[in-house]
């Protein structure tokens, strides 16, 4: 019998603690300095002109982002149009009806699309939007970014629906409520928090994407409203901007990139504070 | 309030306990006899369970959890020690059988070994696990699959092997928290029997809701309630003629 | 009568709508290999693993791409993993609660910051870094290459690893935690020799879902790996992966066979991630198994 002397044990054990101590916060020093010179590069060229003007050719100091900001609303907007109801309802099919293959079938199909690379479903979106119009446009962009949303959502209203207890459901039925309406009146709202923070987290993801957009929405150096016209959006200016050969543009890259992290986080701190008070509950 | 025991293994000295704020020991004074049963029984959250996890210092894994007083083991305070060491002389038995899942069986027995870096050579290693089985009374029913994982033992089966990986490590005291909760009645009177059985080795201290168990299993009784300690004896004299009327409410099922 | 038939509507209009996932992905996997048609005749399954990449003579293979995203993806999943392992003990063994609260938010803002601030950031801090240490190793300073790639890589999984990882930690029973604490462990012991066992299929899954989302990531790698069409032969080169090569050349590719190449790296990249999820998946199914639920 061979026995480690328990000196030697508390010390490795102090030891594995330290290095555990270390392994957690080695990660965060990245995090940190990502957003510290997030704020400090970008806060000191973010202005009221920088977001209220359009960009200026390249060589030419000054100039905004205004149609980049306008751009990628609106393409959230609209991607969130296309993807919400579709996936909203899809999820709905899942946890509500019991069909007997294709439920399964559209499950593996939605989290094969949520594992999917952004950049094959930008290939996606430019075949069957992009191709048939003859040219980039903001509707590519945002069926591009609703392929993306739509597996998110999708497996998020399941998830929470099927946690709302048997109990409501049959409440309502012995109501002589028909079926469609104890869904979308009684089951849905039950679990309204839980969709909601689903489309939110979603929403905020693809604000950030750039990969999908670079050849449906392409960018456009003006403002623009018009579905079948290119569009520019934030993740678009600051990929040009810091890979072009212009201090300027980096600079404004800095400030784009500031104004976007601001957009994501305040999405994803909504849904997360949402998703805190549903847990709570 | 109670006669001298012989030979005393464990003496609590104005035990208190607490979690938090919360005092859940109120200053316990006991002292357990070698080689003997002693149960503590109590209704639920009458502290049993807090007592029992102090004499392995288990309490304090608790978040929270905190103790004063002291805990004397063959005359050393356990509170002033590494609880590492108390562990290693003070074996537990828990509520639900819990046999590790990733080890098999033969590794199961041995965990006392492995989880404080001790390296045994194959032979006696195979002694140990043969003898601290054969002690459980397991060995004749898990002899032919011992490299095979603990997990499709039956539920009694698993508590016996606990006890066994429990008794490996030669404790000086064995204490087994509600053992038979979780186990069915042919299963709890194996147990049962078990512990009748391993008290000429070990002494044994077991916390059961159960009075009747008490009265099947020890030979002395500490009777808990509200954090402290009612009443301490031969387990005969505490149930034919207990002192406090507490200790007679509870035997005659008026509360717990 | 008229509620039945709502009913019934309600019922086809979801059907539909779960049908319309089902046919994205499908559609999605058939639209690939179509656009990829040219390239596939053209090239065959050597398509693979010929290294040449020449848009002017019209000779296409992928061997640089597949090799660049293998490699920046392990590297980045071996430099990962300490660390995700490390965290998730940390936050479900050893902080107290409110630290770990604190930790886990800041660990998950990591996976909220987009793709292109990370390209951002490494273009302007990482790589002038990396070059740095390229000089101090007399390596040729380059900056950009497959090692800065892997190393925002790595920082971009850590998240995705980390919160399964934690997940299958905390569930490993307190009982079998006791039990291994009555018997006198250490807690570096209970770790090693109970919970890390108990939750090893769990940490499979975690690290293969991490190793899924190397694979895809397109942005911040195009941004700091040099963009190089040829066959890494040190970390530290310049190179391509699949997804970056396609960010870069597609709106370029002037020819149908240059373009339908670049889909098939595509349909290539959709099928290794494919595999690579399902493998995830079935170790987390095999999980759920032995748990028995």
């Amino acid at each position: 019998m061979k026995e480690q002397g328990i000196a030697l044990r508390l010390w490795k054990d102090r030891v594995a603690s330290l290095v555990i101590f270390a392994l957690a916060l080695i990660p965060l020093i990245p995090l940190f300095l990502i957003l510290f010179q997030l704020f400090s590069k970008g806060a000191s060229s973010l202005s009221l002109h920088f977001l209220t003007s359009l960009p200026r050719p390249p060589g030419e100091a000054g100039g905004g982002v205004v149609n980049a900001i306008l751009g990628s609303i609106l393409l959230v907007a609209m991607a969130s149009i296309l993807a919400v109801p579709t996936g909203v309802l899809a999820g709905i099919y899942l946890s509500e009806f019991y069909d007997r293959l294709l439920p399964n079938m559209v499950r593996t199909a939605a989290d094969l699309l949520q594992g999917t690379p952004s950049i094959v479903i930008g290939i996606m979106a430019c075949a069957w939007v992009v191709r048939p119009l003859h040219h980039f446009s903001a509707l590519a962009g945002s069926a591009a970014l609703a392929i993306i949303m739509l597996p998110v959502i999708v497996r998020t209203t399941e998830e929470v629906l099927v946690l709302v207890p048997k109990e409501i459901r049959e409440g309502a039925l012995a109501l002589g409520v028909p079926r469609w309406r104890m869904i979308l009146q009684v089951v849905l709202p039950t679990g309204l928090v839980g969709v909601a923070t689903g489309i939110l987290l979603s929403m905020a993801r693809v604000a950030g994407e750039t990969a999908p957009l670079l050849f449906t929405a392409f960018g456009n150096p003006f403002l623009s409203w018009k579905p079948t016209e290119p569009i520019d959006a934030l993740p678009l200016v600051i990929f040009n901007y810091a890979t072009s050969p212009y201090a300027d543009w980096w600079r404004q890259a800095w400030a784009a990139s500031l104004v976007l992290i601001l957009l994501v986080l305040f999405l994803n701190t909504t849904a997360r504070l949402a998703a805190r008070k549903m847990g709570g509950r | 309030m109670k006669e001298a025991p012989m030979e005393e293994i464990l003496k609590t000295q104005d035990l208190k306990a607490y979690f938090e704020e919360l005092e859940i020991l109120k200053g316990i004074n006991l002292s357990i006899p070698k080689n003997r049963v002693t149960a503590i029984m109590g209704p639920s959250g009458c502290g049993k369970t807090t007592l029992l996890r102090c004499f392995n210092r288990m309490h304090e894994e608790t978040p929270g959890a905190h103790t004063k007083g002291k805990i004397f083991l063959e005359g050393k305070d356990i509170l002033s020690m590494n609880p590492i060491l108390v562990r290693k002389m003070v074996g537990m038995v828990f509520q639900k059988p819990n046999p590790f899942p990733t080890m098999s069986i033969y590794e199961n027995v041995l965990a006392g070994y492995r989880l404080n870096g001790i390296k045994l050579r194959k032979e006696e290693a195979q002694g140990i696990v043969e003898e601290s089985l054969k002690k459980a009374v397991l060995w004749d029913e898990v002899k032919d699959f011992l490299h095979r994982r603990g997990t499709f033992l039956s539920g009694g089966q698993q508590q016996r092997l606990c006890i066994a990986r429990a008794l490996a490590v030669n404790p000086k005291l064995l204490l087994m928290d509600e053992p038979t909760s979780a186990l069915d009645p042919k299963a709890t009177r194996r147990v049962e029997e078990l512990v009748t059985e391993l008290k000429e080795a070990v002494t044994i201290v077991i916390v059961t809701h159960n009075t009747s168990q008490a009265g099947r299993v020890a030979d002395y009784t500490a009777f808990l309630y509200l954090g402290e300690l009612i009443e301490f004896g031969p387990t005969e004299e505490l149930f034919t003629a207990p002192k406090d009327p507490r200790t007679e409410e509870y035997l005659t099922g008026k509360f717990g | 009568m008229e509620s039945a038939k709502t009913d019934k509507i309600f019922e086809i209009l979801t059907r539909s709508l779960g049908s319309l996932v089902l046919a994205t992905a499908m559609g999605g996997f058939i639209t690939l290999t179509i656009l990829s048609w040219p390239s596939i005749k053209a090239f065959g399954p050597s398509f693979l693993w010929s290294t040449r990449w020449d848009p002017v003579q019209g000779q296409f293979g992928a061997l640089p791409f597949i090799v660049g995203t293998l490699a920046t993806s392990f590297l980045a999943l071996f430099i990962s993993t300490p660390f995700s392992l490390g965290t998730s003990l940390f936050l479900a063994e050893y902080s107290p609660p409110k630290i770990g609260n604190a930790v886990a938010f800041l660990v998950e803002l990591l996976a909220a910051i987009p793709s292109v601030i990370y390209g951002l950031w490494g273009i302007f801090f990482l790589v002038p870094l990396v070059r740095k240490m390229e000089m101090a190793f007399n390596l040729p300073p380059y900056g950009v290459g497959g090692f800065t790639a892997s190393l925002i890589l790595a920082i971009m999984i850590l998240p995705y690893a980390t919160s399964v990882i934690r997940e299958v930690i905390s569930l490993v029973p307190q009982e079998l935690r006791e039990g291994a604490y009555a018997l006198g462990a250490t807690r570096w012991e209970v770790m090693r020799y109970v919970v890390l066992p108990y939750a090893r299929s769990g940490i499979l899954a975690g690290t293969v879902l991490a190793l899924g989302r190397a694979l895809g990531e397109t942005m911040a790698i195009t941004m700091v790996i040099g963009n190089r069409n040829e066959l890494l032969r040190s970390i530290f080169e310049p190179t391509n992966t699949m997804a970056s090569v396609i960010a870069n050349e597609f709106t370029e590719a002037t020819s149908s066979v240059y373009l339908s190449s670049l889909v098939e790296i595509g349909l290539v990249l959709f099928v290794i991630t494919l595999v690579v999820n399902i493998l995830a998946r079935m170790v987390t199914e095999r999980l759920k198994m032995e748990k028995g639920e």
